[in-house]
């Protein structure tokens, strides 16, 4: 039990998610068992378990800049807060707030919910399968509000609503976020790879790479590369720091179906070596750029509500276009959108999601610019705001 | 009421009445509707042989029912299993579902004997009682043809007419009601068929809400590989797990002896797809639409026929496959069980199933001749009689679907507590054991799979009595469907109270079964898994399950579940469920 509990600590802490070992986690099965049996926590807590159908629990105050972030948001949160971009869309439907940390207040609203953002306190959030199910909660529900927040410190700048209280807020959450990124990111093997052996090494390299920069939500993303008609891809849910066992070969044939535990993007990925002959695929969740997705300046647009699915206008960041999609292979798959946006460019925004990059060799160029994209969207951010800090 | 109609058709054959009885709104809301009620109504009589005039055969809808909710088509139909002796109840898709609910029903319970084989034909607000002595013996296709303009159809085939234990009830021609015999259920009443066809509405109480909620799903289905992903069932059926299963080295071969099946990759859905040329067709009420046709016709099989008749039974021949699906449909018989019977058979009478005629076997077994006699009468009493039950790969006499448990955990212990047997579909740990949803699991580990297993259990006891399909439950979740179920019937609901009704209804279950005789010992699985024997020409070896272990996680299960250490009810815990 003890080792389940550092494994998914240390990848909380990895990810920036929790300052290390700060978390209280349990874990059901014909008894309780909590990493710190003895945290105060653990008696308020215990009763979910007895009211509330889950395996696993996780409370935690959130590393910085998050911390900050969510308190703020649910202070200012008249009900719960509502995020608008993809991961909150799809998977988590909005995010409620609760006063304190007791079982009675948690009970009635992770009966709808899979987390609660406790005032003062922290997250909680359940599973009903594994730990790994409130780590994914608890990553998006931090991802959601550091996108939320700066995109409505944006939305106030340039309507005029920015005061003092909002600017400090601003300022100190500015202070602590990470440098940004270097023009030159590490140099990874150089392709064209042709064993497979190459390729998973490359996969692997490139996918610890994307998490080192924090260019997902906590691992989060999917990354591929073609070599000899096979498509090798990171498999659903995967943590792309840890791939090694978690590729799954696709023949692009079409004679196997082991690829239905690839990756929900596997028809994006797909299409995009269809459509643009490259070999290298990666997609990541750089948040400045899925903030600047979500800015619009087209007034009065009658599609607005909209736009993440099927935007007709021609948008860009920093000459990036963004382009509408929804996760998967729906009537708004982004699997339409991407490919052909990014035939000759160096990347493609999602609209409140992501942003795609390929290359042709190998991963070096793929990674280059989803740093770079998201380098430019971090300097364009702070310039909208008027901030010369970043 | 909103979503029910709170109406309950009651035929009883003896008399030849018909009556109309309602269903008040606080059961509903206790057992939802589908398998929940249809087990509430099975209750008082499980303890009566199968086929005792007054043991009832159910037929019931549930709320989302002929409603725009995904995935709203299926129905459950249950009786008590001549095969298993457990609870028999069986989730069915095709159109019956809805026509039956558009009648203003939300089931039919039919008690009694018909002197003649007849066919119950139900019209709206009409029912009635015809002869149906001209269709002894005839096949599904025939009757279908027959009877199409009469509406949806449930029939049986000369399996279910000559006593074979695995005789299925089929739906509009192709659609299995299948695993628990239930097609001897209908003989035993003398029932050849019953159509049905209405034209009525099912009031809902928030179709703004719905509408809302169901987009919610659809998102979610569109996201999720296993069902609309490039591989996923959508587009290849459910034999888009074929590759999967051989490749985890699941794929039960030669009777179970081996896992893995050196011709997999020629047998393999886009094989059966590049070759058949299939059309999509569903469910009423889906957009997932995992059924595949022929362009002869013919169903493709799902992955269970497709992986029993061949890997298990060691046929290399993808036509044998085919027709041997056909076959089973046109006569009316469970193709799991079929297959795993001949593999049972193959291995006590040490035949070399390349030198035999499965197609003659199998007819041989619809019309009870030679050695049909004793196929027909399943795996485990077949390796009874030949003084070799290890031989039979069953769980409670039900022969156990396309999934090797040595190379998944949870679906080990998911056979052992089964409440119908040997069954994938009660906690289908498919889903996060292989398909990676909600999140993955160690699946060569019992750690926790005894409370994932209880709670998965009770997920499906939920959706069966919604109804909706297991299959959306690989994307969304009961706190999805609880705002489905609140829109629809104007009942605040969340996920968890569903949840309990779910436990309610798995817990209701473990009692009539206890009432017949069963106890911790039938809560086990073959010895065969427990003993190193698998020989794949692979480097790679799954090893035993390790005895210990599962004892202990059954033994969790039992403690999660409020069970005794002999898998036995207890009062507190059903008073606790309102039972
Ligand atoms: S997914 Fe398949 S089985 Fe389920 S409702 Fe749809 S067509 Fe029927
Ligand atoms: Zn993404």
């Amino acid at each position: 039990m003890v080792d389940i509990f550092k494994t998914y600590l240390d990848t909380m802490a990895r990810n920036g998610l929790i300052d290390s070992g700060n978390a209280l986690m349990g874990l059901a099965d014909a008894t309780l068992d909590w990493n710190r049996p003895d945290d105060p926590a653990c008696k308020k807590l215990s009763p979910l378990f007895d009211h509330l159908n889950i395996n696993a629990l996780i409370f935690a105050r959130p590393a910085e800049p998050y911390w900050t972030i969510i308190n703020y948001l649910a202070q200012v949160s008249i009900g719960p807060i509502t995020p608008k971009d993809c991961e909150t869309r799809t998977f988590l439907h909005d995010l409620p707030i609760t006063e304190n940390l007791s079982a009675d207040t948690l009970i009635p609203i992770l009966r709808h919910r899979k987390s609660s953002i406790v005032k003062d306190h922290g997250i909680v959030t359940y599973g009903t399968v594994s730990l790994e199910q409130p780590l994914v909660t608890f990553s998006s529900v931090c991802f959601a509000c550091f996108v939320k927040f700066f995109s409505d410190m944006l939305a106030e700048t340039k309507s005029g609503n920015m005061n003092t209280v909002k600017q400090g807020i601003l300022e100190s959450v500015t202070a602590m976020l990470p440098p940004p990124f270097e023009k030159n990111p590490p140099a990874l093997s150089i392709g064209p790879f042709t064993f497979e052996k190459e390729v998973l090494q490359g996969v692997c390299e490139a996918g610890s790479q994307v998490v080192n920069l924090g260019l997902v939500d906590s691992s989060f993303g999917n990354i591929s590369y073609r070599a000899n008609d096979i498509l090798y891809i990171s498999q659903t849910g995967s943590f792309l720091d840890d791939l090694s066992g978690f590729i799954d070969p696709v023949p692009l044939d079409g004679s196997s179906c082991t690829g239905i535990t690839a990756s929900s993007e596997l028809s994006a990925h797909l299409e995009i070596i269809k459509q643009t002959g490259c070999r290298a695929v990666l997609h990541g969740h750089p948040k400045f750029s899925v903030i600047l997705s979500m800015y619009c300046e087209v007034e009065c647009c009658e599609h607005r509500g909209n736009c993440h699915r099927a935007c007709p206008h021609a948008r860009d960041a920093c000459s990036i276009p963004i382009v509408s999609g929804e996760v998967g292979t729906g009537p708004y798959g982004l699997c339409r959108s991407v490919p052909k946006a990014l035939k000759n460019r160096p990347g493609v925004i999602v609209y409140g999601h992501g942003v795609f990059t390929s290359d042709h060799t190998d991963f070096n160029h793929a990674l280059y610019n989803l740093i770079d994209i998201e380098r430019q969207c971090r300097i364009e951010y702070f310039k909208k705001i008027n901030m010369m800090a970043y | 009421m909103f979503g029910w109609h709170g109406k309950i058709l009651r035929i009883d054959l003896n008399r030849q009445s018909f009556e109309i009885e309602s269903a008040d709104t606080a059961c509903c809301r206790k057992f939802i509707g589908g398998r929940g009620l249809a087990g509430y109504f099975l209750k008082e009589y499980i303890t009566l042989p199968y086929d005792a005039p007054e043991m009832p055969i159910l037929f019931f809808t549930g709320p989302l029912v002929a409603t725009p909710s995904p995935t709203s088509g299926r129905m459950t139909i249950m009786s008590k299993s001549p095969l298993t002796d457990t609870i028999g109840d069986s989730s069915v898709g095709g159109s019956f579902g809805t026509m039956l609910k558009k009648t203003g029903l939300d089931g039919i319970i039919i008690t009694g004997r018909s002197d003649l084989l007849c066919g119950i034909e139900i019209h709206d607000a009409s029912v009635r009682l015809v002869s149906a002595k001209a269709l002894a013996g005839r096949k599904i296709s025939d009757l279908t043809r027959i009877l199409q303009s009469k509406g949806a159809i449930a029939a049986i085939g000369p399996a279910a007419e000559n006593g074979v234990k695995y005789a299925n009830i089929i739906i509009d021609g192709h659609y299995a009601a299948g695993r628990m015999g239930l097609g001897l259920n209908f003989a035993s009443k003398n029932i050849k068929y019953i159509t049905v066809k209405g034209t009525g509405k099912t009031e809902v109480a928030d179709p703004v809400a719905l509408k809302q909620a169901g987009e919610d799903i659809f998102r979610l289905v569109s996201a999720s590989p296993a069902l609309m992903g490039d591989y996923g069932i959508s587009r290849f059926g459910t034999g888009a797990l074929y590759d999967l299963m051989d490749a985890r080295h699941m794929m039960p071969t030669l009777n179970f002896k081996k896992n893995r099946f050196d011709h997999a990759a020629s047998l393999n859905a886009p094989a059966y797809r590049n070759r058949f040329i299939p059309k999509s067709t569903g469910c009423r009420g889906c957009h997932i639409r995992c059924k595949k046709t022929a362009s002869d016709g013919r169903p493709l099989p799902e992955f269970e026929t497709m992986s029993h008749f061949s890997a298990l039974i060691g046929n290399q021949n993808m036509e044998t496959v085919m027709a041997a699906n056909h076959f089973c449909n046109e006569h009316g018989m469970d193709t799991i069980s079929a297959a795993s019977t001949l593999a049972c058979y193959f291995e006590l009478a040490g035949k070399h199933p390349a030198s035999e005629n499965i197609i003659a076997l199998l007819s041989d077994i619809v019309y009870q001749r030679g050695t049909g006699k004793q196929l027909g009468k399943g795996s485990a009493r077949l390796a009874e009689d030949f003084g070799f039950p290890e031989a039979s790969m069953t769980v409670k006499n039900l022969e156990l679907p396309a999934y090797d448990p040595r190379g998944a955990y949870g679906m080990a212990l998911a056979y052992a507590t089964a409440s119908r047997g040997g069954c994938h579909l009660r906690a289908y740990p498919v889903g996060h054991e292989i398909l990676r949803k909600p999140v993955p699991t160690n699946r060569f580990t019992f750690a926790g799979k005894a409370r994932i297993i209880k709670l998965q259990e009770d997920v499906n006891a939920v959706s069966d009595s919604l109804t909706a399909c297991k299959f959306i439950f690989f994307a969304a979740s009961v706190e999805e469907y609880a705002k489905v179920y609140s829109a629809i019937t104007g009942l605040s609901f969340s996920g968890h109270e569903l949840m309990k009704a779910g436990e309610r209804i798995c817990y209701q279950e473990r009692i009539m079964n206890t009432q017949n005789g069963f106890t911790a010992k039938d809560d086990d699985l073959p010895a065969r898994f427990f003993i190193p024997q698998v020989n794949n020409n692979d480097a790679y070896q799954p090893p035993a399950i390790n005895r210990t272990d599962f004892l202990a996680a059954r033994a969790a299960y039992y403690v999660v579940r409020g069970l005794d250490e002999n898998g036995m009810p207890g009062r507190e815990k059903a008073q606790e469920l309102g039972l």
